[in-house]
Formats: structure tokens, C-alpha cells, sequence
């Protein structure tokens, strides 16, 4: 399968097979004009099966999304046809309107206009709570 | 600088004893604090119902001398009217020198703290925190057995949704040479994450069990819950786990004679009144304790804001 090489824009590549859906979702790809790809299960030597997102446009996109569906992921800025960076991936200690409390008794689900905020508490399980309530967060 | 307390953590263990050593003072030498607050306000903002807490806070600013603008419901709020907690703590920030709030919502005192310009304490947000509950327990174990260590500590009742049990089990985990015994039907545990926080990763030992006169007998403390009507969205499941643990004289003759029987009130029949009389019933000594702690709290954070 080939999808042409893009000359301005950015390739998160080495996403968990099966995650790159999900990271196309969060990531608001869908409401681009410009050309996207989306490849998955792609055969990877350091993963074995891998999701490769392609987009032809220069634009910024959230490393904290990435961080928290993917931290093994990078991103890869391409400009004039050329890598020009390689950005590293961290799991990102704060979610801000990325996760939704799911929590009926907290007070971020009757008060809209509050920040859906999320923090890390423990990185080796991936887990996240809700800054109010301390709810765990749900995967997405 | 203006500080809030949301939770106990936000209390260094320095900070605790200090509170503590303040609230020791207050008792032996009251007339010392008399006019420690005075033209200070402190407004009690109380959206859910509360009788214990909020006559507390309000007894405590009186007796440092300062004065209490008090709302009590959430009918009779400008939050009847749709205003936020943000928009009612800036609001009140113009009125009073220190919050106390109690809120249904969980995380609600949390949003007050970050718009009021005057620190808040939070004084129960739903289910989530109850620090000066803790508090008060604190200082009642310190007071009446002469230490935070070294203690054999049962919990029982509602130890799932019961939010001063992980409360205290949180704040004691510091200390020294502790044993906790969980007791509860199998469907009100401690959650998990409560035990691996607090209890496992600092390698302090627990049991569980769902018999509480199995285990009386071993018990330095024993704090008594209740299972709490508003915490279950099924009647039917608080129906069934309503009565599961009842104190009574004849429980109590299983027990040490130096045993501290604890609860953090209200209580609805969980412990039989005929227990009242027993020396050994801390509860309404607990009550009091909460008072002393919240004027040392009030103190610490008015003078931290520059108020006093």
C-alpha cells in the first residue's frame, strides 16, 4: 500500500496498533480540509503491528493527547519535503477538556463552564483522576 | 499568603501537630483566645444539610471572638438562581475574612478555593473530603490515649463511601507502629485504591472481616460509621446494609477497658444509646474536640493570610 510522502506537515508514526483511531478522534482530524491519512497495522520492527498517522498540513497538534494515548509515539515535523524534527513523546502530568468526569456527583458535571481537568497519579498504571472529585478515569 | 484546605494532605504532618498543640492551648486557656478574631467574619456557606458541622464552625469563630454570616441551603442561595460556585465564592470574598463550605458536589469546595480571594475550608463536598472531621479525630485519639502510634485501629460500618474513614486512614498512615481492622459487610470494603495508597505501599499492616465482635477485643480504637442514606443511588441496597453493625452494652463486654469508641455523628442506630453512658464512648468528647480544632484552623489560616 502507498501513500505519497507529504512536503509540509506532520507524521506521528509508531502508535500502538489500534490506538491510532482513537488519536485521530481526540486529535480532531476529522474536521481538517487537508489530506489525512490513517494507516494501521502496519508491520513494525519494534512493535510488531503499528498505526501511522499522515497529515499534509502544518499544523500544531496537542502532544498531551498523544502522551495519553501514546507515550511510545513520535511526531515527526516535515517541512519542505524534509524531517525537520522529532519531537519526543511524555505522558503528560495535567489533561485539560481532553477526559470527562464521569462522576454524576461532581461538580464539574453541573457546572459547564469548569475545565475538565485531569491529573496523573500513577504513572506506571497510566492512571488519571479527576482534580475535583479524584474519580479515576475511564479509557476512552 | 491566602491558603485553603481542601483535604488533609494539604496539612504537613508539622502542621497537624502544630494545629493539635493550638487546640490543647485553646482548651487549657480559653480566655486567651477570647478576642483573638475579633471584626473578622467568617462565613459559613452550607449547600446540604448540616447540623454538627457548621454549629461548630460557627461556635468556634464566636469564641475567638469574631462574627458568622451564615447561608444554610441551597434554596435559599443565590444558587437557587443558577450562580456558580466560582461567581458565590468571589462573591462572598467581598463580605467575609474566611469560607467555610459544605457542597453536594464533589470537588466543589476546590473550584471556591481558586476563586475566592479569602481562604476556604471545606467543610464536606459530597462524599469526597471532610478534612476538619479528621481533624477532630485526630485530636480526640492524641487526647485520649496519649498518642497517634503505636495503635490498634477498627473501622466499621460503611468503609466504601464513608468519606472520614479514608480520611483518617490517610492522615494516621503516618504514624508509627499502627494496625488497622477494616469491618463491613463485603459490599462496603475500603476501596482499593484507599488500601494501596495508604496502607499497602507503606507496608502497614491490615485485616478485613465482617465480624465486628470477633475482633472487639484486640481494639485500641474502634470508629463506628454510618451508612449513609445519601450516598446510595438504590434504597433497596441502603435498606439491606443499614443494620449491619449495632454496638451495643453487650459488644462493649468483649472489649478493652481502655477502648476509644469513636463516630463521626450523625448517628442513626448503629450505636445503641445505652452505650452513651459507658466511659469508653469518645463521641460526644469527638464533638467538642472538632470545635477546638476548627478555631486552630480558622487562626492558622487568618493569620497565614495576613487577617490577623
Amino acid at each position: 500500500m502507498n501513500v505519497d510522502s507529504i512536503r509540509d506537515g506532520i507524521v506521528i508514526d509508531h502508535i500502538a496498533a489500534g490506538c491510532g483511531m482513537k488519536l485521530y478522534r481526540l486529535l480532531g482530524l476529522e474536521s481538517l480540509e487537508a489530506p489525512v491519512a490513517m494507516i494501521t497495522n502496519v508491520v513494525s520492527r519494534k512493535l510488531g503491528r503499528k498505526d501511522i498517522i499522515k497529515v499534509d498540513a502544518a499544523i500544531d497538534v496537542d502532544l498531551d493527547i498523544i502522551g495519553y494515548v501514546d507515550p511510545g509515539a513520535t511526531v515527526n515535523i516535515i517541512r519542505n519535503g524534509e524531517l525537520i524534527e522529532k519531537k519526543r513523546i511524555e505522558m503528560p502530568e495535567k489533561l485539560v477538556n481532553v477526559l470527562f468526569c464521569k462522576n454524576p456527583r461532581c461538580i464539574s458535571s453541573c457546572e459547564q463552564e469548569l475545565d475538565q481537568v485531569f491529573h496523573l497519579t500513577d504513572r506506571e498504571k497510566k492512571e488519571y483522576r479527576c482534580a475535583y472529585c479524584e474519580t479515576k478515569a475511564s479509557n476512552l | 499568603m491566602k491558603r485553603s484546605i481542601i483535604d488533609v494532605p494539604d496539612l504537613s504532618p508539622e502542621e497537624l501537630d502544630r494545629l493539635m498543640d493550638t487546640a490543647e492551648d485553646i482548651i487549657a486557656h480559653p480566655d486567651d483566645y477570647a478576642d483573638a478574631c475579633r471584626r473578622k467574619k467568617l462565613a459559613t456557606l452550607f449547600f446540604e444539610p448540616s447540623t454538627r458541622t457548621r454549629l461548630s464552625f460557627e461556635a468556634a469563630m464566636y469564641e475567638l471572638g469574631g462574627n458568622v454570616l451564615s447561608v444554610t441551603g441551597a434554596g435559599t442561595s443565590s444558587a437557587a438562581k443558577g450562580e456558580s460556585v466560582a461567581d458565590t465564592a468571589k462573591t462572598v470574598s467581598c463580605y467575609a475574612d474566611i469560607i467555610a463550605m459544605r457542597h453536594p458536589k464533589e470537588g466543589a469546595a476546590l473550584v471556591a478555593a481558586r476563586n475566592a480571594s479569602v481562604p476556604v475550608i471545606n467543610a464536606g463536598d459530597g462524599g469526597h473530603c471532610h478534612p476538619t472531621q479528621t481533624l477532630a479525630d485526630l485530636l480526640t485519639i492524641r487526647r485520649e490515649k496519649g498518642r497517634l502510634g503505636n495503635l490498634t485501629v477498627g473501622l466499621c460500618g460503611d468503609l466504601k463511601f464513608g468519606r472520614t474513614v479514608h480520611s483518617l486512614i490517610n492522615a494516621m498512615s503516618r504514624y508509627e507502629g499502627l494496625n488497622f481492622v477494616l469491618i463491613s459487610p463485603e459490599e462496603l470494603k475500603v476501596p482499593s485504591y484507599v488500601k494501596n495508597d495508604a496502607l499497602k505501599k507503606k507496608n502497614i499492616p491490615y485485616v478485613q472481616t465482617t465480624d465486628l465482635e470477633e475482633v472487639i477485643g484486640d481494639l485500641d480504637i474502634l470508629y463506628m460509621t454510618r451508612v449513609q442514606r445519601e450516598r446510595f443511588f438504590n434504597e433497596e441496597d441502603y435498606l439491606r446494609l443499614r443494620d449491619s453493625y449495632i454496638l451495643t452494652p453487650e459488644k462493649m463486654k468483649k472489649a478493652r477497658a481502655d477502648l476509644c469508641v469513636m463516630h463521626p455523628l450523625p448517628r442513626v442506630n448503629e450505636i445503641s444509646v445505652a452505650v452513651d453512658d459507658d466511659p469508653r464512648a469518645c463521641y460526644f468528647k469527638q464533638v467538642l474536640n472538632g470545635k477546638y480544632m476548627r478555631m486552630a484552623l480558622i487562626l492558622m489560616l487568618l493569620k497565614e493570610a495576613g487577617t490577623l
